[in-house]
């Protein structure tokens, strides 16, 4: 029966999408509704040769549902190299503007591709990751499997449209113009069906636990998807021009549109970034350190103070505009009470290793977990610096945002990310460890050194440029006009490009690692003790 | 009285203050020296079950599946 109500509904939304693309008003539409048009027509195919076929009954509850998490690995893994190959990218196109090619204008001028950069690391990349780690985080500390059954592949090909839908979008010019929520209506009408998806698969498999207590990695994740449920739903509050075209009205305007939006940005950072990154340090950390974590008590109120703090400080983004001065006052007061519970957190992650440091010599991957809690600590003890007004006044609109964004999107998520790639491949593959430990090692050299280059001339250039645009003569006339600021950036782009080479090289090592832990490493002896019951 | 005003005046009075007390009631729930046999007992959670769910029809507790 519920075969039939599927193949009734995409033979629908083939049919609508192929109307739509013939109505379509704009380019990106048109392209978008192709897209859905071909992928509703393969599931119908797919679909249609399942339907009435007798299927064994399996044995399901006996086992973690760890099919859906390895193709998570994979696609983590995938989407890190287009969206850091695309990121160096655009730094060279900052440091020499010819290749802003010419004949591939406009689809691959810095200001399409920029957006496709950020997305890519941060939802593809970051996304992916949260989304097999939470799984296998939950069904883990909850000793059941995966609630829903193939809801979770739903999920996890609904979010991976949504990335496909996403960044040809941005590549066509199909754009809201709301940083970091740059896709349109009806992408965004998209994400948030699976996103409820995935609250339900996620809520359903926390009650459905054998566990008496959820384990605190739990209420990080689970903090994440709510939050960005209802980030989402109200920052993207718009009406669409027309059903067949992109273009669609904000309903907020002026500075209360720019108010939400920045509620929402900082709060992508605050949950998406650091809820749900903090929810895998909490159990990735104390499994590689084979030791409980430091405090769970302090772990707890980490997880109050955080969530109570982080989503007020939005306002900090919007110092010296239209906002009343009490709202970024607010911004500003919540970001640097923010720092307690953030330094909190880290100190949590790096007590958890006291008495057993000395695995940082001989384990590489704790090494890239602890480096990673190190830029959490640096990057949320500048994002506070950062958000005070006189502070502001110099740093805002230069590069050295770029800089601190970078160093706790490259420091703090994308190593505690890599670290849990190690960590979960030779397990989900059912192998005896990693393929090369040494290739590990090259990965965290090359990560470490990349951001250190990348966030070191983000400063450089950033306070530069910032005291270059408030230098006045004795007469009170500026001294310096903004093309003299973009010509001493120079250098320092190379090197921030260069940083990022580094980086995209070890995260390319770290595929070939992975790859052949998958194809050569010897398999775990034991027969499929995944089946085994549990005494 | 227009929208506006109310809300400014609700927030930074009575929810500021319902928000703030919340904070604190789990902030000092989680200090109560009762909660620390459930801490402990969280905290190993993540070393219990890696392999394989809890068995299904099992009628122990939760403290004595371990």
């Amino acid at each position: 029966m519920w075969d039939y109500l599927k193949l009734v509904l995409l033979g629908l939304v083939a049919v609508f999408a192929a109307v739509a693309a013939n109505y379509a008003r704009d380019v990106a539409y048109m392209v978008h509704a192709l897209i859905i048009m071909a992928v509703a027509a393969g599931m119908f195919v797919w679909v249609l040769r399942r339907t009435d076929e007798y299927e064994l009954p399996k044995e399901r509850s006996l086992s973690y549902m760890d099919d859906v998490i390895r193709a998570g690995v994979i696609a983590t893994a995938f989407w890190g190299v287009v969206g850091f190959l695309v990121g160096v990218y655009i730094a060279f196109q900052l440091a020499f503007p010819v290749l802003n090619l010419e004949w591939a204008q406009p689809y691959a001028n810095f200001g399409r591709l920029r957006p496709l950069h950020t997305s890519a690391v941060i939802f593809a990349f970051g996304g992916n990751a949260l989304l097999c780690t939470s799984f296998y985080v939950v069904q883990r500390t909850s000793a059941v499997r995966l609630w829903g059954g193939n809801l979770a592949w739903f999920v996890f090909w609904g979010y991976q449209l949504f990335i496909v839908l996403a960044a040809t979008g941005y590549l066509l010019g199909g754009t809201q113009s709301k940083e970091y929520a740059e896709p349109e209506w009806y992408v965004d009408l998209w994400l948030t069906i699976v996103w409820v998806a995935y609250l339900t698969v996620y809520l359903g498999t926390i009650l459905n636990r054998k566990e008496k207590h959820i384990y605190v990695a739990n209420w990080f994740f689970l903090s994440f998807i709510v939050t960005v449920a209802m980030l989402h739903v109200v920052n993207n509050l718009a009406v669409p021009v027309s059903i067949f075209g992109s273009r669609s009205v904000q309903v907020f305007a002026g500075v209360q549109d720019a108010m939400t939006q920045w509620w929402y940005g900082h709060n992508a950072v605050g949950f998406f970034l650091t809820a749900g990154f903090l929810g895998m340090m909490y159990y990735f950390i104390p499994k590689q350190a084979e030791r409980p974590v430091y405090s769970y008590k302090l772990s707890i109120i980490h997880f109050w103070a955080l969530i109570f703090l982080y989503i007020w400080a939005g306002p900090h983004h919007l110092h010296y505009t239209a906002l009343p001065d009490w709202a970024s006052t607010l911004g500003m007061v919540f970001s640097v009470i923010l720092w307690m519970p953030s330094w909190g957190g880290m100190i949590n992650g790096l007590m958890t290793l006291s008495g057993a440091w000395d695995k940082l010599r001989t384990d590489p991957i704790i090494r890239m977990m602890v480096v990673s809690l190190g830029f959490y600590g640096m990057s949320t003890f500048e994002g506070p610096m950062m958000s005070i007004r006189a502070v502001n006044a110099l740093s805002h609109y230069t590069d050295w945002t770029i800089g601190h964004v970078h160093s706790g999107a490259l420091g703090w998520n994308g190593m505690i990310t890599f670290g849990c790639l190690y960590f979960l491949t030779p397990r989900l593959w059912q192998r005896q460890g990693l393929y090369s430990l040494s290739l590990v090692n090259w990965h965290f050299w090359l990560a470490t050194i990349g951001i250190v280059l990348y966030a070191a001339s983000m400063w450089v250039t950033g306070i530069m440029e910032g005291l270059m645009w408030r230098e006045v003569d004795a007469q009170g006339f500026l001294v310096n006009s903004f093309a003299d600021t973009v010509a001493a950036k120079f250098p320092m782009y190379v090197v921030r490009a260069l940083g990022g080479v580094l980086y995209l090289t070890g995260a390319i090592i770290m595929c070939y690692n992975l790859w052949m832990t998958v194809r050569a490493a010897p398999a775990k002896d034991a027969a499929a003790p995944a089946m085994a019951p549990a005494e | 009285m227009d929208t506006y005003t109310f809300l400014r005046q609700f927030a930074d009075s009575w929810m500021l203050l319902g928000l703030f007390g919340f904070f604190l009631f789990a902030v000092l729930r989680v200090c109560l020296p009762s909660t620390n046999a459930a801490h402990r007992d969280s905290k190993e959670i993540p070393f219990r079950h890696e392999d394989a769910p809890a068995p299904e029809f099992d009628d122990a507790t939760p403290e004595e599946a371990r």
